[in-house]
């Protein structure tokens, strides 16, 4: 084999092997290359845990799986790529091989390879199929299963991919594959980002001739695509074979397929439903070549101890460290989510449980004993349209009576909710529904749209009553109201929903990358709702302004009544003091749920309130805001309005809600404590102390600024944030990986957050651990800088973000000043500004290499106040850099 | 153990070896002009001339090399003579004398290709795709400088990268007079980022490479004050410092970098011997990032900057408010 990029030429290796395949004569021997890191593996002395077995598909060969050789051997993992007969440089048999003889072959291949020790096959695209072949027949020695982009059955009720039809076009199939290259050149084109030139040549080095491409188009000819085809019964014993594989099992997938589309990732989960699941979220059908394939991979085999003799290996996470004993690690009883609200509606049914406002008054509401009842009848309604235990119902549905309706009675029927927000814009959205592959969409017409058009999976159901017409446009096949129409017989009463079942998905902001999917169990989305009855003594009877959506939500099994203000949920700007007023009057509500952007533009309309507004906003007892540090003058603003109010701002994530809690005072008296010199006070938000249930250490960060020190809570002392808390999720949907790096300080989970604790025992967050600067001097969180900065006149707000490489970056300060500059003037920032800037940077203890102002700082969409610092910092890059100072 | 500075006269060679005189070593000096050093032995002549060269290496323990030809103008053949030839000869003239150690002072231009540089290391330098005469043949000269660099004669080369300080006609001059006379327009507002070192930060960390020869030799390390600042700030400051009122119309820096190739090429031709107004070299200066990576250069020398950006520049105003006569 001629050199290739990747590959190291000593890798390459042919080996003559006797064939038994039914389509070759007895006695015929094969010759086939391979790439092995044995040699290297030798050569490095690493003890030897053992085989991948690597089968590429169509039209690819084991270049494909370069990756995996240098790591199998820094791994221990000696790793064989095979070419399969009639592909890559294996030899051209002349014979048309079928699925049974490519299984055949393969494991004639390892007896003759003499392949020892403990396999793990590793497939893709059709190869995949080979290798599950393989791994079905052969589990004697079967340590593990690893599959990319391939697939295993064709539901007979639905069309084969486009792009499939199409190649098996007699006209088409001979000529796209085989005469010409397109069937090559189309998939080297898959590749996202697109394969470097020398790369696609090395993909098509092997297949330069028509003859040498006969295999390629054999291949596709061999796609059983109905049932009359002669590899139908083998792939058939394949795909219901591989449903008793109990070996770990790892399933690593391109979204962007088109012609493995997530289907076929949904099928096989079914089929080996302990598979671990990785989606990388921007890759398509060449997943190894847009990817960390390879350190996914081997990570996973360490992780999973596959193949483990399992002396000395085992315990590969480690214990808590220093911070001993585990939260709440006694027994935990079970209370479901719902208890607390059909306790109600036996005991006080008639009074008001949920309700909406419309400008100025209610516009819909329930009773204790009317949701009970309607949640009941959906939830029939939901079983009688074969949704149950397991369905995934993404709920496409503002705040509200519908929503909470929904809410419940999926759980109840042990439906897995999908909660993505709107804020995440129409792309985000939709990346986070395919994503979570619901099997049925709940939604208002607006979303139903969009499922329409960005062709989401799962049928729908629409909430409002839909004209014919517009039911059929939108795919429809039913509506909430039919879901409440009692038909035919009641359902029978079922178990209720395992406390470790999958209860909900909820969706990350996305402000670091693509939204993430967050798992949560029935146990902890009780617990969440135990955390937050307990932490701020809400008890049933009282009742809440549902301002901010997760919480909100837990109005009804907090035994509460809650209230929708007038506003759009999905922009927090656009409550108002009089709807806020409103809402509280409607209900006599105690408490308020809102986000800090909501409370902000409270305060921008408090002049529009009328007297019994402000009097019914002085009943208040309790405020909770959520999503976003909050700055104290604002709080102190928010005290004038609602005097009576404790005001608490819980700090939290989508993966634990909420962490810890402070509320005013709290927030007074740490300042104070920072102003005195008090350790470990000062330089960041101060989020108060751990929530009930929870507790809170950091995990110290080393000066290339990565957190892998031993937990700790000693003041002072900067590290990510960890937490350990029966309410923090079960899991990340379908990111494997990522759940593996947040979960690799067992039992805590890593929030990538950044913080430290002061001597009083109060937690202070520094930032984004993605938000460090590496300067030469050390490193450095951002957030306690650009409070120093905000000090100066004429700055309303800061990001301090660097430039440069890690470890030698640059440090700058990026202003919004008040009066902001001219939209068209961002840059330097003038000379006495940039001085006052410097010298408050500098008394916080860091030299800013520029000062640059902006008219505005860009924020998140959903909280509309976290600075998007990802953002900033690439701008501040580029505008140092030289050349044109753009806009951010 | 003497010391033979090169190019003394200049504002960093003056400095190296005012330095070095006043850590107690003696020096000897080598250019066409007075260096004006106070106990500094003199011995004047021209890098083309090896019986000089001969003369000025005799019986020293060290050679600090700055003397260069330091234009954005000139004709090649004038800096090909000076640049390379001199060096070579004053490498022989060296190693003839049994001079067992020698600092080539260069510069980060020798590395440069008209791209932002921002956190850069060392790289090799590359004469073949140089910005200008000078770069070019500065390259070619630290080449074949590290090129000789053996155990038992020890060559290391240090790129102070924008020298500024009191006394400084190469930039501070240009910069105040220019801005005097309404002519130093901000490219781009000024916001690429750069690194500049004040002149006795360079001069230490000459001396430095000399002290730590052993663990430098053979190698080419930048040296900056490791503050860098957006030129339109720096220039700002100088400005200030020189009691001139900054400059203030903008102009972006593709029509400098253009308009500085087509002056360049007009200059030539007329022969001018005067500073051309613009020239492609500068334009990119002051258009792209140029900052460097700090960290190996302080481990290796041993040696942080003493004088911050905002200390130099309280120096250079000061200095400028001094009463008495300007050089």
């Amino acid at each position: 084999m001629v050199a290739l990029p990747g590959v190291d030429p000593s890798w390459s290796a042919y080996l003559d092997v006797p064939s038994s395949a039914p389509a070759d004569n007895p006695g015929t021997i094969r010759t086939w290359h391979y790439l092995d890191n044995a040699a290297a593996l030798r050569e490095s002395g690493t003890e030897v845990r053992g085989t991948l077995l690597c089968v590429h598909g169509n039209p690819t060969w084991s270049y494909l799986w370069r990756t995996l050789l240098p790591a199998g051997t820094q791994a221990g993992w000696r790793v064989v790529a095979v070419d399969q007969l009639n592909m890559g440089f294996s030899q051209r048999t002349g014979v048309f091989r079928r699925l049974a003889d490519r299984v055949t072959d393969l494991e004639d291949f390892a007896a003759a390879a003499d392949l020892r020790g403990p396999l793990v096959t590793v497939g893709h695209d059709w190869g995949g199929v080979v290798s599950l072949g393989f791994a079905h027949r052969n589990r004697s020695r079967l340590a593990g299963v690893v599959l990319t982009n391939t697939a295993v059955h064709q539901d007979p009720s639905r069309p084969l991919p486009a792009p499939l039809r199409l190649a098996l076009l007699p006209p088409v199939r001979r000529t796209g594959t085989q005469t010409t290259t397109a069937f090559l050149d189309i998939t080297h084109a898959l590749a996202r980002p697109k394969l470097a030139p020398e790369v696609r040549d090395a993909f098509r080095a092997p297949y330069r001739t028509v003859e040498s491409r006969k295999g390629i188009a054999d291949f596709v000819a061999d796609i059983p695509r109905d049932q009359s085809h002669p590899s139908f019964p083998a792939l058939t014993e394949i795909a219901e074979g591989i449903r008793t594989l109990d070996v770990p099992s790892l399933l690593l997938w391109g979204p962007h397929d088109p012609v493995f589309t997530e289907t076929y990732l949904e099928d096989l989960t079914r089929r080996l439903p302990h598979a671990d699941v990785h989606r990388f979220e921007d890759a398509g059908h060449l997943v190894q070549e847009d990817a960390d394939v390879a350190g996914t991979l081997f990570s996973w085999l360490r992780r999973r101890d596959v193949a483990a003799d399992n002396t000395g290996r085992a315990g590969a996470t480690s214990d808590a460290g220093k911070v001993s004993g585990s939260a709440d690690a006694a027994d935990r009883a079970f209370t479901p989510l719902e208890t607390r609200l059909t306790e109600a509606a036996a005991a006080d049914g008639s009074s008001l449980a949920v309700a909406e406002m419309d400008a100025g008054r209610v516009r819909r509401s329930l009773s204790w004993a009317g949701l009970e009842a309607d949640i009941a009848a959906v939830a029939a309604g939901l079983t009688r349209s074969g949704l149950g235990a397991g369905s995934r119902i993404s709920l496409m549905v503002p705040p509200g009576v519908d929503l909470t309706v929904l809410i419940y009675a999926c759980l109840r029927i042990g439906a897995v909710i999908v909660v993505a927000d709107a804020g995440l814009g129409a792309r985000g959205l939709s990346r986070a529904v395919r994503g979570s592959a619901p099997d049925a969409v709940i939604g208002i017409e607006r979303a139903l749209a969009a499922a329409r058009i960005f062709g989401w999976p799962g049928r729908r159901i629409s909430v409002e009553e839909l004209d014919p017409a517009r039911r059929r446009l939108l795919a429809v096949d039913t509506s909430l109201a039919e879901l409440r129409t009692p038909a035919g017989a009641p359902a029978g009463l079922r178990p209720p929903p395992h406390p470790d079942a999958d209860a909900a998905i909820l969706f990350t902001s996305g402000s670091t990358g693509p939204a993430k999917g967050v798992v949560y169990t029935h146990r902890q989305l009780s617990a969440m709702r135990d955390a937050v009855a307990e932490t701020f003594g809400i008890h049933p009877g009282g009742a809440l302004v549902a301002g901010f959506a997760p919480f909100a939500l837990l109005g009804p099994a907090l035994g509460v009544a809650s209230v929708t203000p007038d506003m759009d949920v999905t922009a927090p700007r656009t409550l108002t003091a009089a709807a806020l007023a409103d809402a509280v009057a409607a209900v006599d509500a105690t408490a308020v749920f809102a986000s800090p952007a909501a409370l902000r533009n409270v305060l921008a309309t408090e002049t529009d309130l009328s007297a019994d507004g402000r009097t019914a906003l002085q009943r208040v007892g309790l405020l909770l805001s959520a999503g976003a540090p909050i700055p104290a003058p604002l709080l102190e603003r928010v005290q004038a309005l609602l005097p009576d109010a404790a005001l608490h701002t819980p700090y939290g994530m989508t993966e634990a809600l909420p962490v810890t809690d402070v509320d005013l005072p709290s927030i007074r008296k740490a300042a104070k404590d920072a102003a005195a010199g008090l350790p470990g006070a000062g330089n960041g938000v101060c989020v108060g102390t751990a929530v009930h249930g929870a507790r809170v250490a950091v995990s110290p960060l080393g000066p290339d600024g990565s957190a892998d020190g031993e937990p700790t809570t000693e003041a002072g002392v900067s590290g990510e944030i960890l937490v350990d808390a029966p309410h923090v999720k079960d899991r990340y949907h379908r990111l494997w990986r990522t759940e593996a790096e947040s979960a690799r300080t067992a039992p805590w989970h890593r929030t990538g957050d950044v913080g430290h604790f002061d001597a009083a025992g109060r937690l202070w967050v520094e930032g984004r651990l993605g938000h460090i600067i590496t300067a030469p001097g050390g490193v450095l969180t951002p957030v306690g800088v650009e409070h120093a900065i905000e000090e100066v006149d004429g700055v309303r707000l800061a990001a301090v973000v660097g430039v440069g490489p890690a470890g030698t970056q640059a440090v700058v300060g990026v202003v919004e000043t008040d009066p902001p500059v001219r939209r068209n003037r961002p840059g330097l920032a003038e000379a006495g500004l940039a001085d006052g800037v410097r010298a408050a940077a500098s008394a916080a203890g860091t030299k800013l290499a520029a000062v640059l102002t902006v008219p505005a700082l860009p924020v998140d969409i959903r909280h509309n106040s976290k600075l998007d610092r990802a953002r900033i910092a690439a701008w501040a890059e580029q505008t140092l850099s030289g050349g044109r100072v753009r806009s951010p | 153990m003497t010391v033979l500075v090169t190019g003394a006269s200049g504002l960093l060679g003056g400095a190296v070896a005012a330095l070095l005189r006043a850590q107690g070593t003696p020096v000897r000096t080598f250019q066409r002009r007075p260096s004006g050093v106070p106990g500094a032995q003199d011995e004047l002549g021209s890098l083309t001339d090896p019986a000089a060269l001969a003369r000025a290496t005799a019986g020293v323990d060290a050679v600090i090399h700055l003397a260069a030809k330091v234009s954005f103008t000139g004709s090649p053949a004038d800096f090909e003579a000076v640049n390379v030839e001199g060096t070579r000869a004053l490498l022989a003239a060296a190693q003839d004398a049994g001079v067992p150690d020698v600092v080539f002072v260069s510069s980060p231009s020798v590395a440069a290709d008209g791209t932002s540089y921002a956190g850069a290391g060392a790289a090799p330098a590359a004469p073949e795709r140089a910005r200008g005469d000078y770069a070019r043949t500065k390259g070619l000269a630290e080449l074949i400088a590290l090129g000789e660099s053996e155990p038992g004669f020890r060559v290391a080369a240090i790129r102070p990268h924008i020298v500024w300080g009191p006394g400084d006609t190469q930039l501070v001059e240009r910069v105040l007079a220019r801005a005097k006379a309404g002519r130093l327009p901000v490219l781009d507002q000024g916001t690429a980022l750069v690194d500049t070192t004040y002149v006795d930060n360079a001069a230490a960390a000459i001396v430095a490479a000399l002290r730590r020869i052993e663990h430098v030799q053979g190698r080419a390390l930048v040296v900056t004050n490791g503050e860098p600042r957006p030129i339109g700030e720096m220039i700002a400051g100088i400005c200030r410092a020189g009691g001139v009122r900054p400059p203030r119309w903008s102009v972006p820096g593709a029509v400098a970098r253009t308009a500085g190739s087509v002056v360049e090429r007009v200059w030539r031709r007329s022969g001018s011997t005067h500073e051309p107004p613009m020239t492609r070299f500068l334009a990119e200066q002051l258009s792209t990032a140029h900052w460097y990576d700090q960290r190996q250069t302080r481990e290796l020398l041993a040696w942080v900057p003493e004088v911050s950006i905002d200390e130099g520049l309280a120096r250079l105003a000061a200095h400028y408010r001094a009463p008495g006569p300007r050089f």
